[in-house]
C-alpha cells in the first residue's frame, strides 16, 4: 500500500510547456477551427469575407442564434433540450409587431412586455419539465407546435410591418461615435466632390477605443488572476505560453474591432450580445447558480442529495431560455423589419447545432458558453462564406450537417484519447 | 500437468498510458476448483480478468494465456465465451425492462434464421432457473426482482452459454448475508458438477468458506498463491496490504457528551405503496462524540430510515420529530437538513454520491457552495482550491491533484471524496450509509480512522452497515433494525454477532404474531 503518494500541494509553475500546449489545444481547438474556416473562406471568396461590411453582416445574421445559444447551453448542460425556441422567437416577433405596429405601443415598453411573455412561456414549459417530470423533448416539441400555430393565428396569414425606426435600430443601428471619425487614409473624391464609397480608411474612433479598453481589461484580469494563483502556490501555465496566448487573443479582438471601426462602428446588437456573453460566462464559471447546473447535469440524483433544489433550478433555466428566445425574436423581426408567418422556423436546429459543435455533451454536464458562441460563429461563417461563394442552398445544408457530425465525432475521439 | 490445470496465465504484463496495471502476473487454476483472487482495489484483479476474457485483445498485453492446454489469443469476449469462459461483472449487465428469460438469452437468442423460438426460450429458461435455484417465472421482469435474484439470473445466463470456467467479480458485494450464503452454496454445487470458478472477493470469511486456492495480487503483481489448508485471515490480510495489519479497527477512547440528535416516533410509508409502512415508530438518539451503528438485514429499512430523515429524500406520509441539540428541527428538504447540521453519505456513491464526470474540487464543495462564495453567489476560486486541497489531505485521497476526474478514482478514494464533501458542509451529525462497501481492507482502515477523528472532534456519527464485525469493531452503541422497527439496542461492550442476530430473529417472531 502506498500511503505516501499524496502530496496535496500542487507545485507552482511546474506545469510544462508541452503539457500546457496539449491542454490548451483542446480548449482553444475551437478557436483554431474558427480561424482556419475563416481563412479558408477568405481565400475562397477572394477576400470578401473579411471586408468590414461583410464581417458586420456575419454578426447581424447570427446575432439571434448566438443569443439563443447562450440559453440553450444552460438547457443542454442541465441535461435537457428545447425544441421550441424557434417557434417562440417567431411568435414573440409577431406579438411585438402587433403591439408596435397595430396598437402603437411604445417600442421599449413593447420590448419589455415581449421579454416578460417569453419568461412566462419558458416558465410554463419549465413547470411541466421540472415539476411534472415530463421529458423536455416532449414538452418543447409540444411547445413548438403550439407556438407555430399561435404565430399563424395572431398574424392571420399576413405579414406585419414596418416597425418604428427606433425599434429597427436594435438590429440595424450602430453605436454613436462620440469621439468623431478619424481619417487614416483619405477617400478619393468623386466627381461631385464627395468621398467615393469603399475607398480610404475612416475609423469609428469610439469603437476602436472600446476595443482597446476591452483588451486592456482582459489583460489586466488575466495578469491579476495569474498573480493570485502564484501567490497561493497553485499551478499556472508557463509564462511564455501565457504571453503568446494573450497576445494572440488580443490581436484577434483588435483586428475585428478595427474591421468594425472601418465600417460603421460596433453594431448595437453586438453590444447587446457582448454583454450577454460576458454575463453568461460569469454566471457559468463563477457563480453558484452555474456550478449547480453543471452538477445537476453531471448527476442529478447526487446533486439533489447535495441539497440542490433541482426542480427549481430546471424551472429557472427554462425561464431564462424563454427570455432569450423572446429577445432573439425581437432582434430577428427588427432585422427583417417585419413579422412573417414563417419567422423563426427551424432556428432551434441551428441553435442546438451551435451548442453541440461548441463541445457540449448531449448527456449533460459538459459544455462552455465560449464554446457555444464559437460554435455559432463557425456555423455562421460557413453560411456566409458558402452564400458568398454562390454554393446552392441544398449543398449548404449537406455541408453544415456533415460539419456538425464531424465536429462532435472529432471531439469524442479526442476525449477518448485523453 | 495440463490435465489437472485448466488455466494458466504466465507473465502477464499490461500497461496503460503512464501506468503499469499488471506486471509479470502468474495465475494457475486447477480444474474443478474454486479459486479466489483477492487484493486491494486497483491492485489489478479486474484488469487480469479482462485480459483472460478477451476484453483486452491479444497483442495489447504481454504474456501467455493457456486454457485447456492450448495457448489462447482472444480478440474479444466472443472468443473466450466460445470456449466456455464466462465473466460476470460486479455491475450486473441485465436489461431491467426485459424478462428473466429474455435476459438469460441476451446475445445468445434461441432462434433460427433470426426468428425467436419462444417455446424453447421458456422451457430452457425454466430449466436454468431450476439449476440456480431461483423460484421466479421466466417472464418476470428484471426490475421486479431483488439484487440477489438478479445475480442468480446472471449465473443462469452464464450456464446458458455452457460455461466451463466461471469468473465472478465481487459477486456478493451488494447481496444480503442470506443471499450471499445461497450464492456461495451454488458455487459449491457447481464445483461438484465440474465447473471451475474464479471469484474476486474482498470478503475474507467467504473466501475461507469456499475457496480451494487463493491468489493475492498487490500493486499489479501476483504475491502468492496459497492452499485451503494454509488460509488464515491474517495471512491474507498481510499479503494484500504488504504489512501486518495488527488491528483492523483503529482504537479510540470515546468521549461522549450530551445528546445532539434524536428521532422520535418516526414513521415512513412506501412512496409507491401507501399502505406499506416501511419505518415503524422508530426512536433513536446519538450523543456528541458517539459512533452509533444501525445493524439489520438487507431490506430492514436502514437506508430508507436515513434518507427519510435527510430531507425526506425517501418515502411518503412521513411523521415523527427530529431533534438536533434538543430543539425540534425542520429537515423536510435537503437544504434545510444540511442547514440544521445533518449530513448523509450515501451507500451508492456512483449513483447518489458523485458527479463522476467532474473533478474532485467541484465534488468536494458542491454541498456547501455558500461556504466558498459571496452572499450574491459569486464563487471565490482561491478559497475553493484551498478547501479542496485541505480535505484531500485530511481524508488522504490518492490522486494526481484536485483536478482528477472522480470517475477515474478507485472505490476507496471515491468514498473519501464523498466523505470530504460532507465534512466540508461541516455537519454536527453524519449519517454514513455503508461507508466501506466494496472497498479494500487498507482503505477501510482509513475510513474508520476518519470516523474516529470525527467522533473525537465531537460530531455524532450514525453508521449503517451490513458487515457486523465492522459495526462491532467501531461502534459505541448499536441499534438493531428489523422490518422497519428497532428491535434491539446494545452497548459496544455487550454487542456480539450472536446477540444482533438473536434480536433480529426475535423481532421477526414479534412481527409474525
Amino acid at each position: 500500500m502506498s500511503t505516501e503518494t499524496a502530496p496535496p500541494v500542487v507545485n507552482a509553475a511546474k506545469a510544462s510547456m508541452q503539457g500546457a500546449m496539449k491542454e490548451n489545444l483542446r480548449e482553444y481547438g475551437l478557436v483554431l477551427a474558427l480561424v482556419i474556416i475563416m481563412v479558408f473562406f477568405q481565400v475562397m471568396t477572394n477576400g470578401i469575407l473579411f471586408l468590414p461590411v461583410n464581417l458586420t453582416n456575419v454578426v447581424l445574421q447570427n446575432s439571434y442564434i448566438i443569443v439563443m445559444a447562450l440559453g440553450m447551453l444552460l438547457v443542454i448542460v442541465a441535461g435537457h433540450i428545447d425544441l421550441s425556441v424557434g417557434a417562440v422567437a417567431g411568435f414573440i416577433g409577431a406579438v411585438a409587431a402587433l403591439l408596435m405596429v397595430d396598437y402603437g405601443v411604445n417600442p421599449l415598453l413593447a420590448g419589455l412586455l415581449c421579454i416578460a411573455l417569453g419568461a412566462a412561456i419558458g416558465g410554463v414549459q419549465g413547470y411541466f419539465i421540472a415539476y411534472m417530470k415530463i421529458p423536455s423533448f416532449i414538452v418543447t416539441l409540444a411547445g413548438m407546435l403550439v407556438f407555430k400555430g399561435l404565430l399563424l393565428n395572431v398574424l392571420s396569414g399576413r405579414s406585419v410591418g414596418p416597425f418604428p425606426p427606433v425599434f429597427q435600430l436594435l438590429s440595424a443601428g450602430f453605436i454613436p461615435d462620440f469621439l468623431g471619425p478619424v481619417t487614416l487614409v483619405a477617400p478619393r473624391l468623386n466627381a461631385a466632390g464627395g468621398p467615393t464609397p469603399g475607398t480610404g480608411i475612416v475609423l469609428h474612433s469610439t469603437t476602436m477605443l472600446i476595443g482597446i479598453l476591452i483588451v486592456a481589461a482582459m489583460l489586466y484580469f488575466a495578469l491579476k488572476s495569474r498573480r493570485n494563483r502564484e501567490e497561493h502556490g497553485y499551478a499556472a501555465e508557463p509564462f511564455s505560453f501565457f504571453v503568446v496566448k494573450n497576445l494572440v487573443l488580443s490581436g484577434i479582438i483588435l483586428f475585428l474591432m478595427y474591421k468594425f471601426a472601418s465600417f460603421k462602428g460596433l453594431p448595437n446588437v453586438l453590444v447587446v450580445m457582448g454583454i450577454l456573453i460576458a454575463l453568461f460566462v460569469f454566471v457559468t464559471k463563477r457563480m453558484t447558480f452555474g456550478r449547480r447546473i453543471y452538477a445537476m447535469g453531471g448527476n442529478e440524483k447526487a446533486a439533489k442529495l447535495s441539497g440542490i433544489q433541482t426542480e427549481r433550478l430546471t424551472f429557472y433555466i427554462f425561464v431564462i431560455m424563454g427570455m432569450l428566445a423572446a429577445l432573439a425574436g425581437l432582434i430577428y423581426s427588427a432585422r427583417l423589419n417585419m413579422a412573417t408567418p414563417k419567422a423563426g422556423a427551424g432556428l432551434e436546429l441551428d441553435v442546438i447545432a451551435a451548442v453541440f459543435v461548441g463541445g457540449a455533451s448531449a448527456l449533460g454536464g459538459v459544455g462552455q458558453v465560449a464554446g457555444a458562441v464559437i460554435g455559432a460563429f463557425i456555423m455562421g461563417v460557413m453560411n456566409n462564406g458558402m452564400g458568398v461563394m454562390g454554393i446552392n442552398i441544398d449543398w449548404q445544408q449537406v455541408i453544415k450537417g456533415l460539419v456538425l457530425l464531424g465536429a462532435v465525432a472529432f471531439d469524442l475521439y479526442n476525449k477518448k484519447k485523453a | 500437468m495440463t490435465n489437472s490445470t485448466i488455466l494458466e496465465m504466465r507473465g502477464i504484463t499490461k500497461t496503460f498510458p503512464g501506468v503499469k496495471a499488471l506486471e509479470q502476473v502468474n495465475l494457475q487454476v486447477k480444474r474443478g476448483e474454486i479459486h479466489a483472487i483477492c487484493g486491494e482495489n486497483g491492485a489489478g484483479k479486474s484488469t487480469l480478468m479482462k485480459v483472460l476474457s478477451g476484453v483486452y485483445p491479444f497483442g495489447s498485453y504481454e504474456g501467455e494465456v493457456e486454457y485447456e492446454g492450448k495457448e489462447c489469443r482472444f480478440n474479444g469476449i466472443h472468443d473466450s465465451e466460445k470456449l466456455g469462459i464466462v465473466i460476470i461483472h460486479q455491475e450486473l449487465a441485465l436489461v431491467p425492462l426485459l424478462s428473466i428469460a429474455e435476459n438469460i438469452f441476451l446475445g445468445n437468442e434461441q432462434a433460427s434464421r433470426g426468428i425467436i423460438n419462444w417455446d424453447k426460450v421458456q422451457r430452457r429458461a425454466g430449466e436454468l432457473l431450476k439449476k440456480v435455484g431461483l423460484k421466479e417465472a421466466p417472464d418476470t421482469l428484471i426490475t421486479n426482482i431483488g439484487t440477489g435474484k438478479q445475480q442468480l439470473v446472471e449465473i443462469a445466463k452464464a450456464l446458458a452459454k455452457d460455461v466451463k470456467l466461471l469468473i465472478l467479480d465481487e459477486p456478493t458485494a451488494s447481496l444480503s448475508e442470506k443471499d450471499s450464503h445461497a450464492l456461495l452454496d451454488l458455487l459449491l454445487e457447481f464445483k461438484t458438477q465440474g465447473i471451475t470458478s474464479i471469484m474476486i472477493s474482498h470478503k475474507l470469511n467467504e473466501i475461507k468458506r469456499i475457496a480451494d486456492q487463493i491468489t493475492v495480487i498487490r500493486d499489479g503483481k501476483s504475491i502468492e498463491t496459497m492452499d485451503k489448508a494454509d488460509i488464515t485471515e491474517d495471512r491474507i490480510v498481510t499479503s494484500m496490504v504488504g504489512r501486518a495489519l495488527e488491528n483492523r479497527y483503529p482504537s479510540r477512547t470515546p468521549k461522549i457528551g450530551e445528546t445532539i440528535f434524536e428521532l422520535k416516533n418516526w414513521s415512513v410509508y412506501h412512496p409507491l405503496n401507501l399502505e406499506r409502512q416501511v419505518i415503524k415508530n422508530v426512536n433513536l438518539s446519538v450523543r456528541k462524540g458517539e459512533v452509533v451503528g444501525i445493524a439489520g438485514l438487507m431490506g430492514a429499512g436502514r437506508t430508507e430510515l436515513a434518507m427519510s430523515v435527510f430531507g425526506r429524500t425517501y418515502g411518503a406520509k412521513i411523521s415523527g420529530e427530529v431533534f438536533l441539540h434538543g430543539k425540534p428541527s425542520d429537515t423536510s428538504n435537503v437544504g434545510k437538513a444540511v442547514a440544521a447540521g445533518l449530513a448523509y453519505a450515501t451507500e451508492d456513491r456512483k449513483v447518489y454520491g458523485l458527479n463522476l464526470i467532474d473533478h474532485i474540487k467541484h465534488n468536494v464543495t458542491i454541498a456547501n457552495l455558500p461556504g466558498i462564495s459571496s452572499k450574491s453567489g459569486v464563487i471565490d476560486d482561491n478559497c475553493e482550491v484551498k478547501a479542496a486541497n485541505e480535505y484531500r489531505k485530511k481524508t488522504n485521497i490518492r490522486s494526481s491533484s484536485i483536478y482528477q476526474i472522480t470517475g477515474n478514482l478507485s472505490g476507496g478514494n471515491q468514498q473519501k471524496v464523498v466523505l470530504s464533501k460532507w465534512l466540508f458542509a461541516n455537519p454536527d451529525v453524519l449519517i454514513l450509509d455503508e461507508p466501506t462497501r466494496g472497498i479494500d481492507v487498507g482503505a477501510k482502515y482509513e475510513i474508520y480512522t476518519i470516523i474516529n477523528k470525527l467522533a473525537e472532534e465531537g460530531k455524532g456519527i450514525l453508521m449503517i452497515s451490513s458487515e457486523m464485525p465492522e459495526l462491532l469493531g467501531i461502534c459505541d452503541r448499536i441499534y438493531v433494525l428489523n422490518e422497519g422497527r428497532i428491535v434491539g439496542e446494545l452497548s459496544g461492550e455487550e454487542a456480539s454477532q450472536e446477540k444482533i442476530m438473536r434480536a433480529i430473529v426475535r423481532g421477526e417472531e414479534k412481527v409474525a404474531s
